[in-house]
């Protein structure tokens, strides 16, 4: 008797379960937590822990709870990694991602099991294009789109001509069409190095050099920016070509690169000290919580990608079983982003503003980068029109 | 017949009988986790028993193995790409694709020995990793997503994991066996003597490097096949998965399980896996515990795992 | 003509770099029958030393003195702790042991100095575009690397040809068993060679630090193409060793800057841009394995074994 009671009590608990599933939210967040390019995924989750605490570790009344998983920037471990956050750990949310291939393989698990997923920097073309998908996110930009700024930005410096330099890789070569489909001015040469083992870049260099060209711009992210900058440097092209950039200067690079940064500008659609309210707080926050760190454009979309799942959680009460709704939330927008307003496209990447960086020195000597100017506004990616959602 | 019941052949029995009753547990339990995870390593492993053949019984260090998981996987990656989805002829095409490359590189590498056999194998894998990396149809550096997976009618369904599971499990198995009657054939038996003692051999009147090529094939073709496993579980290839580190990750599994038993690959990898997993959710500076490890294991426990469990017997 | 110039001393300081590391290792390789992965470890921690030292001391010179001995002094250490006790292992072991080694020194450093990776920069007289001919401007530094890795590569020929010590290598690396029954203290000089090998890898990572960054993971890749050179040039041979690295060097840096345009004669523009790095990276392998196909114990073996 006594133990059919339990049997039975067992039974209600488990139907009723997605009802008590819902007692906590849970995130899956995966990133880059070792290697040498984990300096990027600990600022990702640095920024994404900075915003709970900012919203009171709660959402819709719910605790949240956030597990973080390394890709070690292999696609395949990512993969695995993102399969484990849904089967085992059954999270309502997924977010992270800072590598296209990376994201590319494990997109397909999220999609096919209705995950909700907020992407906070991956932006392969597809992801916008045709493999744009009604529960995916994003709170960063498709490739393209900061670099067409920085060939604007030339085209507004009047410069005549450039040689274009960037890794064999897709995001690469994203990044060098970009600025072709922007600038006006001559391309005189277009070198693509081996992604990511080559770090010795004096052939290409001295290329550079011979073609004549006004200009260089490069695309390299991580630390290859880092030796970028130095080689050119000490090839003493400073004063002869000067360079022009796409997350190639960041805040953890610059560091590193010091003076060899100093008046190097690039686009991007989050600088540290942009004037809205959100961004001060989360700029004097972050360093007050880490103190010696200063936050990049990851953490700031990992921050962003925090608050927009706080508003869609809010919007459903915490019902996370109400997908559509949390969607209809999300589209919105409706939550104040560090960058500033800005909107979704229909194919869910934003639609929004970039900005002229530049390094400066501060007053107390240090580096830092700074806003000079609005290059474009309500930028959209221009493979939206591909994507089938309406 | 108690020769048969010492601690190696008990440990294996079980480690089958578990592989075998998993989908089990995970149905009940609800954790289809761990099924995912041990699909994976269980691919890996069939890619451990074919470096085994070649590394363990015949002498032959191959540091380019990655190699052929990548042109398996690339054969079914590229095929589903153009629209030809049947695993009818995919797998056949992965399966062909690795052997001719086995054939190619086995005839030109067999003419050096030792270390000098270890790099040019291993420059020959490069060799196919940068080609993967210039397809820029296929993805180049980023990979190949494979939309959907090898379609074999109505005989299995891939993309239910059970299924898939057993065929994977299937695979191993049957690899396993066949490393087993080749190994105690007489054409096993000269490629080990081969090891042993090349120049008696070949004065004995064995056309060597002819048995050492046979060998060399058809570990090449078992990896393939696990390649065309592997893009069927990632649902995904890319360069990566050729990338010396991945050979060398190959080599580690192997040694670590004990290089020439038949069941010792299958144990090194699930060890090295899931070590690797388990360290990994315990602390991010896994590496820092599994490398002196590693190091511990060849000072202290020769012959790997195989070895510890065959002198349990002895002690 | 000028650029070809220049890309002639870009490979020929890639080559040079490459032979300081690849030195050791032949050495090590030749001499103790020991295959060490994780010598590409020992070239990071040369990095990582120089990059902690020279901020220490405030000096160039004297903090890369420091982390030379530093290197010299792991090195010595690690064969003392550890490695020693595996030379009459098979191959294999070694791999297994020094794969672990590589693990535990990237995560040891990333402990140590967080993940970040460091930066060395350059005291100022050594970023200056140096003039070498009319026209034709040169990174001092690259430059002052050729001329420290020419120094070294006299010493060492100097060291192994002219003396006693060098004879004994010499003798090791040809006959093993001979010195040994020779009575000569064998421990003793495979420490010391282990050691010279150490310092070396950490002589070729410090100088390669201001050029690329201080990072993990660093010495993995050009370990590779270390192992790459010495199995070309004949494992154990210095002389070997020396000739494969500039080659390499050469073909790497060469290929890169010329085979792009060479390939848009016959492919359109796009194609080339994309098949030329590929093709550029593969060059070196298809070097080897040709080599090694016509000469199945590279190009200058040691001794017979």
């Amino acid at each position: 008797m006594r133990t059919s009671f339990w049997l039975a009590g067992a039974t209600v608990l488990a139907l009723a379960n997605p009802a008590f599933a819902g007692d906590t939210i849970k995130i899956g967040f995966v990133s880059t937590f070792s290697g040498p390019t984990a300096v990027i995924g600990n600022d990702m989750r640095n920024s994404f822990e900075l915003a709970l605490d900012h919203i009171g570790r709660k959402m819709g009344g719910k605790p949240v709870e956030v597990i973080y998983e390394d890709d070690g920037q292999k696609p395949d471990v990512g993969k695995q990694k993102t399969e484990k956050l849904i089967q085992s750990d059954k999270v309502d949310f997924i977010a992270g991602y800072i590598w296209s291939n990376v994201l590319l393989a494990s997109l397909k698990p999220v999609v096919d099991s209705k995950t909700m997923m907020v992407i906070a920097n991956a932006g392969p073309s597809q992801l916008a294009g045709e493999l744009c998908s009604p529960y995916v996110f994003s709170t960063s930009w498709q490739n393209d789109q900061t670099p067409q700024a920085v060939g604007e930005y030339m085209n507004q410096k009047g410069v005549k001509s450039v040689f274009l330099i960037g890794p064999n890789y897709a995001a690469g070569k994203d990044m060098l069409a970009g600025v072709k489909s922007t600038f006006k001015g001559e391309i005189k040469g277009e070198e693509y190095t081996v992604w990511p083992s080559q770090l010795d870049f004096s052939a290409e260099l001295s290329k550079a050099r011979a073609s004549g060209a006004a200009s260089i711009f490069v695309f390299y992210p991580g630390a290859a920016g880092v030796q970028f900058l130095n080689q050119y440097a000490q090839a003493g092209l400073k004063a002869q070509m000067p360079l022009y950039t796409a997350f190639t200067i960041d805040e953890l690079s610059l560091p590193l690169q010091k003076e060899n940064a100093l008046g190097v500008p690039g686009a991007q659609q989050w600088v540290n000290d942009l004037p809205n309210e959100a961004n001060k707080k989360f700029v004097a926050d972050y360093r007050k919580k880490y103190p010696g760190l200063r936050p990049t454009f990851y953490g700031a979309q990992s921050y962003d990608a925090a608050q927009l799942i706080a508003s869609a959680v809010e919007a459903v009460k915490g019902d996370t079983s109400k997908k559509d709704e949390m969607k209809a939330a999300m589209e919105k927008a409706n939550f104040k982003s560090v960058r500033g307003d800005f909107k979704f496209g229909k194919n869910h990447m934003p639609i929004q503003n970039f900005y002229l960086q530049d390094v400066v020195k501060e007053a107390d000597g240090s580096l830092a980068l700074k806003t000079v100017a609005t290059i474009v506004k309500d930028s959209q990616d221009k493979y939206h029109e591909k994507c089938p959602m309406k | 017949m108690k020769a048969w019941l010492n601690a190696r052949t008990i440990i294996v029995a079980l480690v089958v009988a578990g592989l075998l009753l998993l989908p089990v547990y995970t149905t009940l339990s609800g954790n289809v986790f761990g099924l995912t995870l041990f699909t994976r390593i269980i691919i890996y492993a069939l890619a451990a028993v074919s470096l085994n053949l070649i590394m363990g019984y015949g002498g032959m260090m191959s540091f380019g193995h990655a190699a052929y998981l990548g042109i398996g996987g690339y054969a079914v990656g590229i095929l589903a790409h153009e629209g030809i989805g049947s695993g009818f002829i995919q797998w056949p095409v992965a399966l062909a694709a690795s052997a001719l490359f086995a054939l190619v590189i086995g005839a030109l590498s067999l003419r050096t020995r030792g270390v000098y056999f270890i790099m040019i194998t291993l420059a020959f894998a490069q060799m196919a990793y940068y080609v993967a990396s210039g397809l820029a149809r296929y993805g180049g550096d980023d990979g190949l997503t494979i939309y959907k997976r090898s379609d074999f009618g109505g005989l299995i369904d891939l993309s239910n994991r059970v299924q898939f599971y057993y065929l994977c499990l299937f695979c191993l198995l049957g690899g396993v066996y066949l490393v087993w009657r080749i190994v105690n054939s007489r054409f096993g038996m000269v490629v080990q003597g081969l090891r042993s003692n090349e120049r008696r051999m070949q004065a004995i009147g064995f056309p060597v490097n002819r048995y050492k090529l046979v060998c060399f094939v058809i570990s090449g073709t078992i990896c393939g096949l696990a390649g065309a496993l592997l893009a069927n579980n990632t649902d995904f290839v890319s360069p990566a998965s050729m990338y010396w580190t991945r050979s060398g990750d190959l080599m580690v599994m192997v040694i670590l399980g004990g290089m020439g038993s038949l069941f010792g690959p299958v144990l090194g990898t699930i060890a090295f896996l899931l070590l690797e997993e388990a360290l990994s959710q315990f602390t991010e500076y896994w590496a820092l515990i599994m490398g002196p490890m590693l190091l511990l294991i060849v000072l202290f426990a020769r012959g790997g795992i195989d070895g510890m469990l065959g002198r349990m017997r002895r002690g | 003509m000028l650029l070809v110039v220049e890309q002639f001393l870009n490979g020929l300081q890639f080559g040079l770099l490459l032979f300081l590391l690849a030195a050791g290792l032949t050495l090590v390789f030749g001499i103790m029958d020991f295959v060490n992965l994780a010598h590409g470890s020992l070239y990071m921690m040369g990095a990582y030393f120089a990059a902690t030292f020279v901020v220490w001391t405030d000096s160039f010179i004297l903090g890369c003195v420091l982390a030379l001995g530093a290197t010299l002094l792991l090195g010595i250490l690690l064969e003392f702790v550890a490695l020693r006790h595996l030379y009459n292992r098979d191959h294999l072991d070694h791999v297994l042991a020094t794969f672990g080694l590589i693990l535990f020194f990237n995560d040891a450093v990333r402990l140590i100095w967080g993940p970040a990776g460091l930066a060395l920069p350059l005291p100022p007289w050594l970023t200056v575009p140096f003039q070498i001919m009319p026209g034709v401007y040169y990174p001092a530094y690259r430059l002052a690397i050729i001329v420290v890795a020419l120094v070294v590569a006299l010493l060492l020929y100097f060291v192994v040809m002219r003396t006693r010590i060098g004879m004994l290598i010499r003798a090791g690396a040809s006959n093993r068993e001979m010195i040994g029954a020779l009575g000569i203290n064998i421990k003793l000089l495979y420490t010391l060679v282990f050691g010279l090998g150490a310092a070396l890898a950490g002589l070729a990572g410090l100088m390669q630090a201001p050029i690329l960054t201080v990072q993990i993971g660093m010495g993995e890749n050009i370990l590779i193409l270390a192992f790459v050179i010495i199995v070309i040039g004949g494992i154990g041979s210095i002389r070997g060793a020396f000739l494969a690295a500039i080659f390499v060097g050469m073909i790497d840096t060469l290929g890169r800057a010329f085979l792009p345009d060479l390939l848009r004669q016959v492919l359109s523009s796009s194609a080339a841009s994309t098949a030329a790095p590929a093709l550029s990276s593969m060059l070196i392998y298809l070097l080897m394995a040709i080599v090694l196909v016509v000469r199945p114990e590279g190009l200058f073996p040691a001794g017979r074994r």
